[in-house]
């Protein structure tokens, strides 16, 4: 598969595994957009550092074309879907307990 | 990077006092099984040939399929720093639901 099949695949898991899964529902809720807009803010810069000074390359061939701040468009939904499952996670053991405080 | 990561967020945990770091299980549990399933990820796309690396600008030290030491760690830093961000708002809003409350 592609960067950019891989990619959209993630973003679909990620979002059934909030939804229905953990049930976490992370993605209805306010303070999660509010962590991922700032999150996002920053990866926008780290992403643009590392690809505009070619420490991380792409092959034209796995990703649709399309850049953000000098990174494929790809990397955002890779971003999301490996904070949301983080965040998702960290609800989940919360709510069953462990370190909750 | 991942030092600005770090310092980008890490104070979060001492003037918020947001608790993160000291919350070790629960930071395990929740990292290391994002981590495993993003750097089997990594693997495939590095030997597909979907991104690599310049090896001149990384430190020299080096997993398989040349892998390097920053990317491992960046599969660490950047899931802390999203739970640091998420508990941060937190202090914050503290009217706002996520989902833990007992």
């Amino acid at each position: 598969m592609t960067y950019t099949e891989l990619a959209l695949v993630s973003v679909l898991l990620v979002v059934l595994v909030d939804l229905f899964v953990l049930k976490t529902r992370l993605l209805t809720r306010k303070g999660y957009w509010t962590a991922y807009a700032i999150i996002v803010f920053f990866q926008l810069i780290t992403n643009w550092w590392l690809t505009s000074r070619k420490i991380l390359s792409y092959s034209e061939e796995a990703i649709i074309g399309w850049r953000i701040a000098s990174a494929p468009a790809e990397d955002l939904l890779f971003g999301f879907s490996m904070v949301t499952l983080t965040m998702a996670l960290w609800i989940y053991w919360g709510r069953r307990g462990i370190q909750r405080t | 990077m991942l030092i600005f990561t770090v310092v980008g967020s890490f104070w979060l945990e001492i003037f918020l006092k947001v608790g993160v770091l000291r919350r070790v299980k629960r930071v395990a549990l929740s990292i290391l099984p994002v981590a495993l399933i993003f750097l089997v990820w990594d693997y495939y796309a590095v030997s597909a040939g979907h991104w690599w690396f310049d090896e001149n600008q990384v430190v020299g030290i080096f997993g398989p399929k040349g892998i390097p030491l920053e990317e491992f760690l960046f599969f660490i830093v950047v899931p802390l720093a999203s739970l640091l961000t998420i508990e941060a708002v937190r202090t914050q809003k503290r009217h706002w639901k996520f989902g833990d409350e007992s």
